[in-house]
């Protein structure tokens, strides 16, 4: 199948994970190449070529991301890698720090180049003690080659890694609080502008990628921008891990082109339903993405078809569920978790999320009336554009996809006074 | 120093202050240090890091009381987090915290007696593809069901 496992070959064989095999596998010669023969605006112009975008959920071409960092200003400025992996349904990251660490440093050398960089952040979701352990085993390794530290590969570049634990809190995902987590305060996500490109951690320049964007990187400086446009479309470039969960035969992580045709995903690559029951809806890039239909599955995995059919790619995360479930519960299950992470900085998202989800509750046990349906599109709706983060936008676009979806449902369970699917 | 040990504020001051340019985002690390060496993070040991630090302990306490995964209170030997999440949802995780509750004779939120155990529902723990997750301590339990509850119980009850 087209993209499968062309840039993370060592997720499935797990034969990468020592720099020894790394460097095997040509490992650490697309940072050679950057630090002894690219200026740093050519590697700027290869990613922006390559169109890569974020992979952590916003999709923002991460080279035109990194162009936005002043060059005549003085004094540090910093990469961080977010390994915060938080939205529900994503699991992909945690297999490059287990499996493929090296590639993710080496990405990391090399955008911390392009951006000017002589310290790098990585911050890795607290509950990730193993993925943690065996990045900094990398790292170790890595400073022992000389591949991190002083003059890498006998340039004047520096470069030092350094891993930050985060400690339970969504939010932390969204680079300005994942910012402000790093510099050890409460994870509150920042006004904009100023972007973290102009001013971000310490107040100084900062550019924050997601760990499967950076790991990506490699791949487009040794092969070519062209190379990696020959997989995806147009405005989709490259692969993607697809983190698929749920009611699938095969769930897990899988590499392969954007673009790819959901079906094609669910049913040859994940081996369709687990007892054959049909599919009722997928939640197709993490909880944030509102939910398809069974007959809205025939569907392009990429960034444009899945926003024109009013969800998104995310990060790729793709849950998936099957007839006989509740989709009632699954949007209170959704908005409760956002309840529970709203930081509680802005009022809509913080007495909203809660409002929302009591409403929901209600919902489920069928005591609301017709009426409240509006109500509770109405308070979803007024979240919306109203937070300094997309935190708040995720509770009304989950909200609005679900009731819209599944009004239905919704009414059998006042009409009912009752859950329908209640046993 | 009220609680902390001597090797915790060595390494504290030798080891993660250094890898940091300002002194704040050390609170973090020094967080984890603290609670991986007594368990929780209590307002004495808040106070001790503050001291360490050389910053304000109001400022340490706010960053503590904004993460969830730092234990404001003790907590068992082992801490049993289900992640309940909607991919666990669907693959019965209900069933999962039913089961722990039951065997171990405590409500979500409680530590055994014998302080042995405490049980947690929590939010995504970012393994959805090997649903239903149950991470204690820093293990993760993947594939879980109701079936092994007792025997991932009697694991942990050997190993203590």
């Amino acid at each position: 199948m087209k993209g499968e496992w062309v840039i993370f070959p060592g997720i499935p064989k797990k034969d990468r994970k020592s720099l020894n095999e790394y460097l095997a596998a040509g490992g650490y010669e697309a940072a050679r190449k950057v630090l002894t023969q690219m200026g740093s605006q050519d590697v700027i112009e290869e990613v922006k070529k390559s169109g890569l975008r974020g992979r952590g959920g916003a999709g923002f071409p991460a080279g035109v991301k990194w162009g936005f960092v002043p060059r005549d200003v003085e004094g540090p400025r910093y990469l961080c890698c977010n390994a915060d992996e938080g939205e529900p349904g994503t699991f992909k990251d945690r297999e490059i720090l287990l499996h493929v660490p090296h590639q993710l440093i080496e990405g990391m050398i090399i955008a911390s180049y392009a951006i000017g960089a002589n310290k790098a952040f990585v911050y890795v979701r607290g509950e990730f003690h193993k993925e943690a352990a065996s990045l900094q085993r990398a790292i170790d390794e890595a400073k022992e080659k000389g591949f991190l530290g002083e003059n890498l590969f006998g340039s004047d570049f520096s470069l030092d890694i350094v891993v930050h634990m985060g400690a339970g809190a969504y939010v932390c995902g969204e680079e300005t609080a994942l910012i402000n987590s790093i510099e050890g305060r409460r994870g509150w996500p920042r006004l904009r502008p100023p972007f973290p490109a102009v001013k971000g951690l310490y107040g100084r320049p900062t550019i924050v990628n997601n760990v499967e964007t950076l790991a990506s990187v490699p791949f487009i400086i040794s092969r070519g921008a062209d190379e990696f446009r020959k997989y995806g479309t147009e405005k989709s470039a490259g692969t993607k891990l697809f983190a698929v969960s749920g009611w699938v035969k095969k769930p897990g992580v899988y590499e392969r082109e954007l673009g790819i045709p959901l079906k094609e995903l669910l049913e040859d690559v994940c081996g369709g339903s687990r007892d054959g029951r049909p599919f009722y809806f997928v939640i197709p890039g993490g909880i944030s993405a509102p939910p398809l239909t069974a007959d809205e599955l025939d569907v392009t995995m990429d960034y444009e078809a899945l926003a024109e059919k009013g969800t998104m790619l995310g990060s790729g995360a793709v849950m998936v569920f099957p007839e006989g479930t509740c989709p009632v519960r699954v949007a209170l299950r959704a908005i409760k978790f956002y309840e529970h992470e709203s930081c509680g900085q802005c009022t809509p998202c913080r007495e909203g999320s809660g409002w929302v989800a009591r409403m929901l509750e209600d919902v489920e046990k069928g005591q609301l009336v017709g009426e409240d349906l509006e109500l509770l599109a109405d308070v979803a709706q007024n979240i919306f554009g109203k937070t300094v983060c997309p935190l708040g936008d995720s509770v009304a676009l989950v909200t609005l996809g679900f009731l819209k979806k599944f009004r239905e449902e919704f009414e059998k369970h006042l009409d009912a006074g009752r859950c329908p699917y209640a046993e | 120093m009220k609680v902390l040990s001597d090797t915790t504020v060595k390494r504290i001051k030798e080891e993660i202050l250094p890898r940091y340019p300002e002194v704040t985002s050390a609170i973090l690390p020094s967080l984890w240090e603290v609670q991986r060496e007594l368990g929780w993070v209590s307002a004495d040991a808040v106070k001790d890091i503050a001291e360490v630090l050389n910053v304000p302990a109001e400022l340490v306490f706010d960053t503590l009381s904004f993460y969830t995964m730092f234990q404001k209170r003790p907590v068992g030997k082992f801490h049993i987090q289900v992640c309940t999440n909607v991919s666990c949802d669907l693959l019965g995780a209900m069933g999962v915290v039913e089961a722990f509750k039951k065997q171990l004779g405590v409500e979500v939120g409680e530590t055994t007696q014998d302080g042995m155990f405490s049980l947690s529902t929590v939010e995504c723990l970012g393994a959805c593809g090997e649903a239903v997750v149950v991470q204690i301590n820093d293990e993760y339990y993947t594939g879980v069901t109701p079936e092994k509850v007792a025997e991932i119980l009697e694991t942990l009850k050997r190993s203590a």
